[in-house]
């Protein structure tokens, strides 16, 4: 599947909105089998590149290619910082995933339930989507993306609005989809999920990515004043 | 006053003993006003729901024209779909006016742009919650449609309801079209503004009544099935 995909290369890009140059003359490439973490103080642009990345925003300048090719794949999901749960169980939550995606009926809920034990809540599946916590609520939506067996896989904040318990079992699971073979790649503004986490930095600052970088050499010795500051806690 | 009270303690006994006539006019306000609520919500929800997750030029102009029609006088309507259905009118030849048929059709007209304005207005609030996730899965809009629909389907009930309320109490364009008709297009309202100008209140009083308690118990059904849907599915 990673072959199809990736490496995605951007060249260029820079998406505005109205006034605001929300990213500016981005050039990158994400090579399979990484783990990235995109950082960068609030407002420097870290979810409009993700949701740019993926498809949902439209760059005002700049490319994007998969694989050397301009047409985007549908091998890549995306798991936001608050889920959306559509009012049906959480069974049929990843079922209805599925069906998007194109699988057979018949292939499912077994499917379903297979990326839904993947994320050790079997016992919940046929519980509302709903009416579940919000921890349970973003490992519904990791196995809702995890189901699709996605290439590339984004993640923005998926830590960021839970508790450290529910947080450090979404940690794990980001990590054994990484394990199973996907790309990952997250914004976060958590430095200690970050360093355990990537194997590569991203960093952002006004819209500009100034570094990219391995994870270690960043929390090191960062390259930018702007890192340094962001790293130092001096940066919002 | 006493005159009143007699005529209140007349109208209870007629319900309390349903009465035939009584019987028959609230079945047939029933029954059309059924079909008009479900008819209007046929076209009327994906025509919202539509509207509301597509970009298309003349948008707002619809929107606008649609939010416009809510204020359509219902004898406007009515007397539009007279035309329609008068001998000399394009549909004359079906011969459905002063039929309960021709009631359904003006209800359907009245009700429709009430379904749709509102169905618009909450699939765009659903939309605008969803519209990242769901385009994040590869949802389309044309295929977002039938979701939000369906995950939105208890506030769109309390539509289809105020809809079938809204048919119900409709008097102008029943009259219009239907005649008033003595056991063929008498419905509730029409046999209320009949009865009082003959001065026969006890049945007019009785099938108000009963007219109220219709509107009441769909408005506390449609109230007791958005609470049971937010309790339920959060």
């Amino acid at each position: 599947m990673a072959e199809a995909m990736l490496p995605l290369d951007a060249r260029g890009l820079g998406i505005r909105f109205g006034d605001v140059q929300a990213l500016r003359d981005v050039d990158l490439a994400i090579e399979a089998g990484r783990r990235i973490a995109v950082l960068g103080a609030n407002g420097s642009g870290k979810s409009v590149l993700l949701r740019t990345l993926h498809g949902l925003l439209v760059p005002t300048t700049g490319t994007i290619t998969f694989a050397g090719r301009a047409e985007r794949p549908r091998s890549q999901a995306m798991v936001f910082q608050r889920p959306v749960m559509l009012r049906r169980t959480a069974l049929a939550n990843v079922e209805y995933a599925l069906g998007i995606n194109g699988t057979a009926p018949a292939d499912r809920e077994q499917l379903a339930r297979r990326a839904i034990a993947r994320v050790g809540l079997s016992h919940i599946a046929r519980r509302q989507a709903r009416a579940l916590s919000g921890g349970e609520q973003q490992r519904i939506a990791l196995a809702r993306a995890w189901a699709l067996e996605p290439a590339l896989l984004f993640l923005d904040e998926p830590t960021s609005s839970l508790d450290p318990a529910a947080a450090g079992e979404v940690e794990r699971i980001v990590q054994e989809i990484h394990a199973a073979g996907t790309t990952v790649v997250m914004t976060t503004h958590n430095l200690g999920l970050a360093r355990r986490f990537a194997d590569e930095i991203f960093f952002l600052d006004a819209g500009r990515l100034t570094e990219v970088t391995p994870a270690e050499r960043f929390f090191s010795a960062p390259a930018s004043r702007e890192a340094a500051l962001f790293l130092a806690g001096e940066l919002p | 006053m006493s005159d009143i009270l007699a005529s209140f303690a007349l109208a209870v006994r007629l319900i309390a003993g349903a009465d035939r006539e009584l019987r028959r006019i609230v079945s047939l306000s029933l029954e059309v006003s059924l079909a008009a609520a479900l008819m209007a919500c046929a076209i009327g929800l994906p025509l919202g729901a539509w509207i509301a997750v597509h970009r298309f030029r003349g948008r707002r102009v619809a929107i606008v024209f649609l939010n416009a029609l809510l204020g359509l006088p219902s004898v406007v309507v009515g007397l539009l779909v007279y035309l329609l259905l008068s001998r000399a009118g394009p549909l004359g030849s079906l011969g459905i006016l002063f039929t309960p048929t021709a009631i359904v059709l003006a209800q359907t007209l009245l009700v429709l742009p009430m379904v749709a304005a509102l169905c618009r207005q909450m699939v765009e609030d659903g939309w605008g919650e969803y519209r990242e996730q769901l385009t994040s899965l590869g949802v389309s809009p044309a295929r977002a449609v039938p979701t939000l629909l369906v995950d939105l389907r208890f506030s769109l009930l309390t539509v289809v309801l105020l809809g079938f309320g809204r048919a119900a109490s409709e008097v102008g364009a029943v009259m219009v079209v239907g005649g008033n008709i003595d056991g063929v297009t008498r419905v509730m309202t029409t046999a209320i503004t009949l009865e009082t100008t003959k001065g026969d209140l006890p049945l007019a009083l009785a099938l108000g009544i009963v007219l109220i308690l219709v509107v009441l118990a769909v408005n506390a059904l449609a109230y007791a099935l958005r609470e049971w849907s937010a309790r339920r599915h959060g």
